[in-house]
């Protein structure tokens, strides 16, 4: 039996497969064991080298994959445009092609333009891994998500996930409901109307406007962030207001008559979508998602560098 | 290609009770021994050696698994993934005696893979090697085994697999010739 990845890159998880959503996970049960020994590192990646380039904020994404590259023994260059040639006028081809001149074999890119790594996977000779595009995709937080809740119940099949707050501009929403439904789990989305996409019940998912009905079907919470430096608008009256109608609080939460599992891609805004009691609960399993992250990063880079030729 | 079998399943099992005894001359009662078989078939060996000095002494000798899959050398290198495989070594190797135990000795890069695997847990105080075949002559890394099950001279175009009741639902060795015009 071979197992390998049916893509080249990892540019979103449309592109996955349900069996390369498991072949990762069973691979980063691997390196999760790994990075929970006294040393941390393996050797394996030790030829390869893999640029960073954030084109787009982020300080724990941008951690995650530095860590992991590095436990992979793989050399690492950080690029990020604030305090780069793209200020200059370079175009987005240009400065990639520049960098793969150096020698580089993978890249891993944040970019504010949704679609970017397909138009560069076009253009370049590299393995190409997607850190955000945009209000697109994010396919390593929706793995490590998945992950997440595999390890704290078992599966994703089955399973009841809502995710609550701001979809319109959120990747992590996107290619959480690709993920969780190739993994057969059924999936609801929560928020008020302004910040639910016209057409998102088109791509099979749940629509609830009251925060209460959503949490009382769900098994998890993924609750998202405003992202009020993407809202041009304004699609709700205040903060208050969205805290009162969607802020997840230990009221709420010891309301219903079970206990569901509360998570968040981070970066977390206490007092808005969640408070500070369920955050630091043992139902919020927002750290573990973390240090999944790693574990998850680890096994994308290492599955993709795998396919690259070594051998002349 | 033509199969032989080398060693039937009585001397397969004369070969782990007489490497259990060798064992048992070395480390005496296991207080500060384990041992550790390398991924995926080293195992069934350590396995058996535990089962087999239980019999003998009964002692429950420490033993472990150990996977390698990313220390190897040839990543990126052949046409198909590295799978890994469980590494289960539930106890500390720090200042340990460690029999490192694989099935098959050819080219040695698996134990130079297992040796590193090895220190990233921990410093032991010795480490010996264990195998149950030992395919002379054909090393490309210098590194001899402590313990020898058998020796067999084999060249390059031929194979050696160890077979367990385990999983192949028999114990014996079989060398695989190739047969000329074939």
């Amino acid at each position: 039996m071979i197992k390998d990845l049916s893509v080249d890159h990892l540019l979103g998880i449309k592109q996955l497969s349900a069996e390369d959503i498991e072949i990762i996970f069973e691979t980063a049960d691997s390196f999760k064991k790994i990075i929970n020994r006294p040393i941390k590192k393996v050797p394996t990646l030790r030829d390869v080298t893999i640029a960073n380039l954030f084109f787009e904020n982020s300080t724990r994404t941008r951690l995650s994959f530095e860590l992991a590259e590095k436990r992979l023994s793989a050399d690492v260059v950080n690029f990020s445009a604030s305090s780069s040639s793209v200020s200059k006028g370079e175009t987005l081809i240009d400065t990639v092609n520049n960098i793969l001149s150096m020698k580089v074999d993978m890249v891993v890119m944040r970019h504010p333009n949704p679609g970017a790594h397909i138009f560069l996977q076009k253009h370049i000779d590299a393995k190409i891994i997607n850190a955000g595009d945009g209000t697109h995709e994010h396919p390593t937080q929706a793995l490590l998500d998945s992950y997440s809740i595999r390890e704290r119940l078992g599966e994703v099949k089955g399973k009841k996930v809502v995710i609550v707050g701001d979809i319109k501009h959120s990747r992590v929403a996107i290619s959480n409901i690709y993920a969780l439904q190739k993994q057969g789990a059924e999936v609801m989305v929560c928020g008020p109307t302004t910040l639910i996409p016209k057409y998102i019940a088109s791509m099979g998912v749940k629509v609830e406007h009251n925060l209460k009905k959503a949490l009382e079907w769900c098994d998890v919470a993924n609750m998202l962030r405003i992202q009020l430096e993407r809202q041009e608008i304004k699609y709700f009256p205040s903060i208050r207001e969205y805290t009162l109608q969607y802020g997840l609080t230990k009221e709420i939460l010891d309301s219903l008559d079970k206990e569901i599992v509360v998570m968040h891609p981070g970066p977390i805004n206490r007092g808005v979508e969640i408070s500070s009691d369920v955050a630091d609960s043992d139902q919020a399993i927002i750290l573990d998602q973390v240090e999944n992250g790693v574990a998850i990063r680890m096994a994308v880079i290492y599955l993709l560098a795998s396919k690259i030729d070594k051998k002349s | 290609m033509k199969p032989t079998v080398i060693v039937n399943s009585q001397q397969f099992q004369l070969t782990i009770t007489r490497l259990s005894h060798q064992l048992i001359e070395n480390h005496n009662d296991f207080s500060n021994s384990a041992i550790i078989g390398l991924q995926p078939r080293g195992i069934y060996l350590a396995n058996r050696l535990q089962d087999e000095l239980k019999k003998i002494t009964g002692i429950d000798v420490l033993t472990g698994a150990l996977d390698i899959t990313f220390y190897r050398d040839d990543f990126g290198r052949g046409d198909q993934p590295l799978i890994p495989s469980v590494t289960n070594l539930d106890f500390s190797i720090e200042n340990k005696k460690v029999i490192l135990v694989d099935d098959v000795l050819y080219t040695a890069r698996t134990v130079r893979a297992g040796l590193d695997a090895l220190m990233s847990f921990g410093r032991p105080l010795e480490v010996e090697l264990m195998t149950f075949i030992d395919r002379r002559f054909s090393r490309h890394i210098p590194i001899q085994p402590n313990y020898v099950g058998q020796s067999v001279d084999s060249i390059e175009t031929e194979k050696v697999a160890v077979n367990w009741k385990e999983t192949e639902g028999v114990d014996e060795v079989i060398l695989y010739t190739t047969i000329e015009n074939d």
